[in-house]
């Protein structure tokens, strides 16, 4: 860990000026995977903006009956919530999924959604790694890559988005808010957050410098069955595999996938089309482009696998 | 005390204060904070310094340039070593790579550097402010290429010969009607103890103390010297209490002497704890292995030819893994061979780990035994106890000195409803879910070693045991405090145990399951001569009986503290073996079971219930041993389902290297376990009639495990772990 110099944000506006400010600056909300980083010199802030004294932890009911969730929130409030447990139970269960009970007091909403990969080679600061070192190489590839992406990967990396939390909302229609020095906020699809490697693995979302998220904001409910399946080596305390979060209506289905890709994956267009194709044909569609490593095949199987049990068993 | 013939009735035989499930004595202390690990000797505000060590970024090679100028201006620092300003080193007996690397490398993130700071955290800093340069060169990090083109050499497993061969195995097994011929393997894996390797050096002119975390004081004491170059007298080694060692700790490591040639150049004491990512291939790890098994057998079920043979890799001047050994002596057969070859290879040093050779060995031998009861249609229980034998099977005179395996299978079936199993692989399934039951004959060896134990009588009746011996987390100071009580006839509040530390007599230490029946025999041993001396003073005959505090004789109750009215008494014995163990073979038997469940869409595997049943001869405390086996249970489900160090054969390295990547069993892994121990005495192991118990609970669960997965879907996996990908392609197809 390099020395830092700590301060606390007095207001929104403040947190922003200053992140825009600072050269090297970074917020910490729970730290939970910011330091760990900093502890490994995969992260080295010359300075911590720290946003936990910030008025971002309330869950609002929005104007147009969703959900607007504090970037401060607590992933253990989040997944508490009642309205989430009733009205969005997918949330809930991918969160309760996730870490430990100790590390889900402390995350929180916006933290969660920048938590960077588990790429074994990005954590080994010998080993040449486009993410941690932007034009060193990948050691993924051709390297030890069971863990990482069959989709969605470029040339340059192959790591996936390891969360589960964004999983869940991607298949909820989330949207984030964010907020600039200026003022300025805009309002971003979570499909839009995440973004691919292509040829710069280090950028992995579309926050600008001195950009804060504020808020994720869920939809109004939609009548529907919710599910998280999260497939791991063992039984918790581990990330994902492959998970699949699944909303099944009357006449609907909508599928995200979690662990194959460096976002949440999904496709609206293979959804529209299921009902008429099937599930081995949505499947198909959903990793048309897939490029897995002979380590990390199965992962197209196993998510095959889920969807066409999760749809089997839960639809109308 | 000698230890030639069987042990014949003694003062252990009682059972009062031994082999009762007694709380451990230091449980208070361990769940308040109270107990002190070695690297909490020193706190803050004692003048401590901190060292961060510095692993090497290749794996074979030179380094070219180590530029230190910047580290040594950063904040803090105190000092910088690197091999250039050591001073020459030397090796100790059980390392084979240098603990501090430099010009060569001969491992991946082998030591080439310590920063020392005031704080851990200038340390750190300033750690990645060393520039280095390596010149890398092409190591071997592939075993099965190693293997496929014969690149190995005949390897002794310690004393035993790395080939064995009794008749004629080719011919035998040529003509046998059903035959086996399979290869399977195992990973590299590494011990993942809790408390990582961490010590605390201090020098007082010449004199060097250190506390630190080992298993066996006098060998850390004794390499330590060695590796300084310095008279074993000037050190002071203390391993109060061990965070777990599980073999990674037998053997002095980069912590310690770093830390002393770290305080060396601060002049301060320096606390040195390897950084977890650092662990996995600083330190040992248990070797892969590759091991092809025949068996050969007639219809009625009797093995008639049986041949193992194992490769595993090393660094030069390392072991093989002994996997092997278990088949020398688990099943009979008239016509045996085995063979052990062992490959160069350039990862990190392998070494002993939780039971090495058995645990590895009945991954493949107990999986290979249900695949041949299957071809025979015998139930896996049944073919077992055809096979029992009670004589050594390589050397028929020689006897078992005592083999309780059959007893073990047989309460295990009824006790698990073996009988409920089904018959069938895959035919059982709940919802999503297929069930399969699965077990496995366990067995490991008992190892005699010379324990010494010094014991003090003040005149308050109280007694001091002390000795070097360790408590890893086992109960150590537990069984030692019963031993005590039970010989003296004394409650066990009266005892006193001291244990870690150079100051007292050496004993066997902790490892390869031989710490408790060896430290508590030579407790006793200590013991027992206090007794004569307490007998004497009180001009009482030998024979005299201790008990309630008192020594008694005739009419006489005299409270034993009186014999050191006039002073302590002080006894200082030992346990030393004669040649039982070659007459007999001492060894200790179980039987595995448990239940699996496989998701029918993801083959996600979990086990569901165990169980463990164990002969080791007297058990010493039930609670402290069943603990043990519950342990070393969990471990058999991690090599069964999940632990791997993965090898990255270009950089020659294990690139999982911490706890989120490395995975070990969680506590939702680990629902339900049994254990039952046989009530046995075997007077011809120990004085104490006990032999070792612990890593009789981890060999041969993996393969129960295995076992039960293929009979809840029909899939065989011989290549641990059993990963869902491995199976997921191959599984039934849902109706
Ligand atoms: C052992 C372990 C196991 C885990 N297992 C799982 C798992 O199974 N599934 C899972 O999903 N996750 C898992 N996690 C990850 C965990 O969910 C994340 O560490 C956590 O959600 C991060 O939240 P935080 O608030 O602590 O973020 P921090 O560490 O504080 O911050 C993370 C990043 O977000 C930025 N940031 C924080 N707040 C804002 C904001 N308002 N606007 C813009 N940027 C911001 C920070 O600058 C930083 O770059 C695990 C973590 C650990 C340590
Ligand atoms: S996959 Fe990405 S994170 Fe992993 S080594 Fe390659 S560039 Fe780095």
């Amino acid at each position: 860990m390099r020395a830092f110099k700590y301060s606390r944000a007095a207001s929104l506006k403040d947190a922003a000026a200053r992140l825009a400010e600072t050269p090297n600056a970074k917020l910490i909300a729970g730290g939970t995977n910011l330091l760990d980083l900093m502890k490994l010199q995969i992260e080295t802030p010359e300075a911590l903006i720290d946003v936990n004294g910030l008025p971002l932890d309330q869950i609002e009911v929005t104007q147009e009956g969703g959900l607007r969730v504090g970037a401060l929130v607590r992933n253990t409030d989040l997944a508490a919530d009642v309205r989430v447990r009733r009205d969005y139970p997918v949330l809930s269960r991918a969160i309760l999924a996730g870490a430990s009970q100790q590390l889900r007091n402390r995350a929180t909403t916006a933290g969660n959604l920048l938590q960077r990969t588990r790429c074994p080679y990005f954590y080994d600061t010998d080993q040449p790694c486009n993410k941690r070192k932007p034009g060193s190489g990948c050691s993924a590839i051709g390297g030890y890559s069971r863990g990482l992406a069959v989709i969605g990967a470029s040339e340059s990396c192959i790591a996936t988005y390891p969360g589960d939390m964004a999983v869940a909302l991607r298949v909820l229609d989330a949207t984030v808010q964010i907020s600039d020095a200026d003022g300025e906020t805009r309002d971003l699809a979570l499909a839009d957050f995440h973004r691919l490697p292509g040829d710069a693995p280090q950028v992995e979302n579309d926050l600008e410098k001195g950009e804060i998220i504020t808020s994720v904001t869920l939809p109004k409910p939609v009548a529907s069955r919710q599910i998280y399946r999260k497939i791991r080596d063992r039984a918790s305390y581990a990330f994902a595999l492959v998970s699949v979060a699944a909303v099944i209506g009357k006449d609907f289905a909508r599928f995200a996938i979690g662990g194959v890709a460096p976002k949440p994956w999904r496709s609206e267009t293979a959804e529209r089309e299921l009902p008429q194709q099937g599930v081995a044909r949505f499947s198909q569609a959903l990793f048309a482009d897939a490029t897995p490593t002979r380590e990390n095949r199965f992962k197209i199987v196993l998510a095959e696998r889920v969807l066409q049990s999760t749809w089997t068993e839960n639809r109308g | 005390m000698k230890f030639t013939e069987p042990a014949g009735p003694n003062a252990i035989d009682n059972q009062t204060i031994i082999s009762r499930p007694v709380s451990r004595i230091d449980g208070r202390l361990k769940t308040s904070g109270g107990a002190k690990y070695g690297y909490e000797q020193l706190g803050p505000n004692t003048g401590a310094a901190y060292g961060y060590v510095v692993g090497a970024g290749i794996a074979k090679g030179k380094i070219r340039s180590l530029e230190s100028s910047a580290a040594r201006a950063a904040p803090g620092v105190l000092a910088v070593v690197t091999a250039e300003n050591a001073g020459k080193l030397g090796k100790g007996k059980y390392n084979f790579a240098p603990l501090l690397a430099g010009p060569e490398v001969h491992h991946y993130h082998q030591a080439v550097a310590l920063v020392v700071a005031d704080t851990f955290e200038a340390a750190r800093s300033a750690a990645t402010l060393l520039r280095i340069e390596y010149a890398a060169e092409k190591g071997e990090f592939d075993l099965q290429a190693a293997r496929a083109r014969g690149d190995g050499q005949p390897a002794p497993i310690e004393q035993d010969p790395a080939d064995t061969s009794v008749g004629d195995f080719d011919g035998a097994f040529a003509k046998a009607s059903i035959k086996l011929d399979e290869t399977y393997s195992t990973p590299d894996q590494s011990h993942a103890m809790m408390e990582p390797h961490a010590s605390i050096a201090a020098w007082d002119g010449d004199q060097l103390t250190l506390w630190t975390s080992a298993q066996m004081v006098d060998w850390h004491r004794s390499d330590l010297a060695k590796t300084l170059g310095i008279e074993k007298e000037k050190i002071r080694l203390i391993s109060p209490f061990i965070g777990g060692g599980f073999g990674g700790k037998l053997f002095l490591r980069a912590d310690a002497v770093l830390a002393a040639l770290g305080s060396r150049k601060a002049r301060r004491p320096v606390k040195v704890a390897l950084p977890r990512p650092l662990v996995f291939n600083n330190t040992t790890h248990r070797p892969a292995t590759i091991q092809r098994i025949r068996i050969g057998a007639e219809l009625d079920g009797k093995i008639v030819a049986i041949a193992h043979d194992s490769w595993s890799g090393n660094l030069d001047g390392g072991p093989p893994e002994g996997a092997v050994a278990a088949t020398r002596l688990l099943y009979a057969g008239a016509n045996r061979q085995t063979a052990t070859r062992l490959a160069k290879i350039d990862l990190p040093e392998g070494h002993s780990m939780r039971a090495p050779g058995e645990a590895p060995g009945l991954m493949a031998l107990e999986v290979a035994m249900d695949e041949m009861a299957e071809k025979l249609k015998l139930d896996p229980v049944e073919f077992r106890m055809m096979n029992d034998t009670q004589v050594d099977p390589e050397k028929p005179e020689r006897k078992f000195s005592l083999r309780n395996l059959r007893a073990c299978l047989q309460l295990g079936a009824e006790r698990f409803g073996w009988s409920r199993r089904p018959m069938t692989p895959a035919s059982l399934r709940e919802g999503r879910l297929y069930i399969g039951y699965g077990m496995a004959a366990a067995f490991r060896n008992n190892i005699a070693m010379k324990s010494d134990a010094r014991v003090r009588l003040g005149r308050d009746g109280r007694i001091v045991v002390e000795t070097d011996m360790t408590d890893i987390g086992t109960g150590s100071y537990t069984i030692i405090a019963q031993t005590a009580a039970e010989t003296m006839g004394v409650p066990l509040s009266s005892i006193d145990v001291r244990l870690g530390s150079s100051d007292y007599p050496v004993s066997c230490g902790s490892g390869g399951q031989f710490g408790a029946v060896n430290s508590t025999s030579g407790v006793f041993a200590a013991c027992m001569k206090l007794r004569e001396d307490i007998a004497r003073k009180l001009g009482l005959p030998f024979d005299s009986k201790f008990e309630g505090g008192r020594v008694a004789s005739g009419e006489w109750r005299i409270p034993v503290g009186e014999a050191a009215a006039n002073g302590d008494l002080v006894a200082e014995d030992g346990v030393e073996y004669g040649d039982l163990d070659k007459r007999y073979q001492e060894s200790t038997f179980g039987a595995h079971f448990c239940e699996v469940t496989v998701d029918a869409d993801t083959a996600e595997m979990r086990v569901r219930r165990m169980l463990a049943v164990c002969a080791a001869g007297r058990i010493l405390n039930p609670k402290t041993a069943r603990s043990q086996v519950i342990g070393a249970m969990t471990m058999g489900v991690g090599a069964a389902l999940m632990e791997e160090l993965t090898v990255d054969k270009r950089a020659g390295c294990f690139i999982n290297h911490d706890l989120a990547a490395y995975e070990v069993p969680v506590n939702a892994d680990i629902p339900h376990q049994d254990v039952i121990f046989l009530d046995e005495l075997d007077p011809i192991a120990s004085p104490m009639k006990a032999k070792g118990v612990a890593e009789l609970g981890l060999c041969g669960v993996a393969a129960a495990v295995a076992n039960a997965v293929y009979n809840a879907v029909g899939v065989r996996v011989r290549d641990y772990p059993i990963t869902l990908d491995k199976l997921l392609e191959k599984m039934p197809i849902r109706a």
